[in-house]
């Protein structure tokens, strides 16, 4: 059991969790950024657990496809983060509202 | 390996841990900094050295410094720390907390029933990566290139900041507000007038 494939995919979703509970609770834009990378990075570790069980490389290509997608994203949205504050003058998720009815 | 995994695996799990439970900006950030190089610990391990120092270089490098001009840029401090602990009170993030735990109960449960077998780790050297990624994948290399050109792209225009424009012309309409404001009268000159008066 120790060394089984089980092992990696449990940390991996446990990360994935621990970045689910931070986009839930936070209010603050940064912060629910900051957790949305650590899902990214947590799907990118399954990919690489596949990838070394089957040793296929495979696996490392995803996750090079993972990283480019990740600090793409990442980059439009702290530009987004940046133009909300000077915008709004405040970092919480609730006050965005004007598409709202 | 399985030492350096778990080792590093515990160190991953308790820093993300840190990670969403700081109040202050920079704190979580170098929490972060940290789980990301525990996560290229477990890559090392799983035998995936090039994804290993790409984590590193990517992650904890370019990243982290990406957030940390934000935090600098926005001034965020001890003020937004203290509404942050404002923010996360514990009725706000038990329900959500609970609700993914059952989640996460499920994933494990799926994950431990099934057959178990002792998985050999050999390690898959850049090289095999390459001729992957440049054989097979080329397409999905070229599309990445797009969608790397279509974020510097968005991120440019989306980060830059609008003066009000100065000419009489361009502020009309160029906001709500300003479209409201009655435009000011402006007498009209017309060709023949000018060549009348001279």
């Amino acid at each position: 059991m120790t060394d089984s494939a089980n092992m990696v995919l449990m940390v991996a979703t446990v990360l994935f969790a621990l970045g689910l509970v931070g986009v839930l609770t936070r209010k603050n834009v940064v912060f629910m950024l900051i957790s949305v990378e650590v899902m990214l990075n947590a799907a990118g570790m399954a990919f690489i657990a596949a990838g070394s069980k089957w040793q296929q490389p495979d696996g490392q290509v995803m996750f090079l496809f993972i990283l480019a997608m990740a600090a793409a994203e990442v980059s439009v949205g702290l530009a987004l983060v940046l133009q909300i504050y000077h915008q709004h003058k405040t970092m919480d998720v609730e006050d965005l509202k004007e598409l709202k009815d | 390996m399985s030492t350096l995994f778990y080792i590093s695996s515990i160190v991953a799990i308790a820093s993300t841990i840190m990670v969403i439970t700081r109040y202050h900006p920079v704190h979580a950030l170098l929490y972060l900094a940290v789980s990301f190089l525990s996560v290229g610990m477990i890559f090392l391990s799983l035998g995936a050295p090039f994804v290993a120092a790409l984590e590193i270089i990517v992650y904890a490098g370019a990243i982290i410094v990406l957030f940390i001009f934000v935090v600098m840029m926005l001034n965020l401090g001890q003020e937004t720390a203290q509404q942050e602990k404002e923010w996360l009170k514990p009725k706000v993030w038990v329900v959500p907390s609970a609700l993914v735990l059952v989640l996460l109960a499920e994933m494990l449960l799926l994950l431990f029933t099934g057959s178990q077998q002792v998985m050999q780790v050999s390690q898959v050297d850049p090289r095999k990566v390459a001729l992957s990624l440049y054989g097979e994948y080329i397409i999905a290399v070229e599309l990445i290139g797009f969608l790397l050109m279509a974020g510097i792209v968005g991120a440019a225009h989306i980060g830059k900041h609008r003066k009000p424009s100065l000419h009489r012309f361009l502020q009309n309409g160029d906001t709500e507000k300003e479209k409201a404001m009655p435009v000011r009268e402006q007498e009209v000159i017309s060709n023949e007038q000018t060549v009348l008066h001279d």
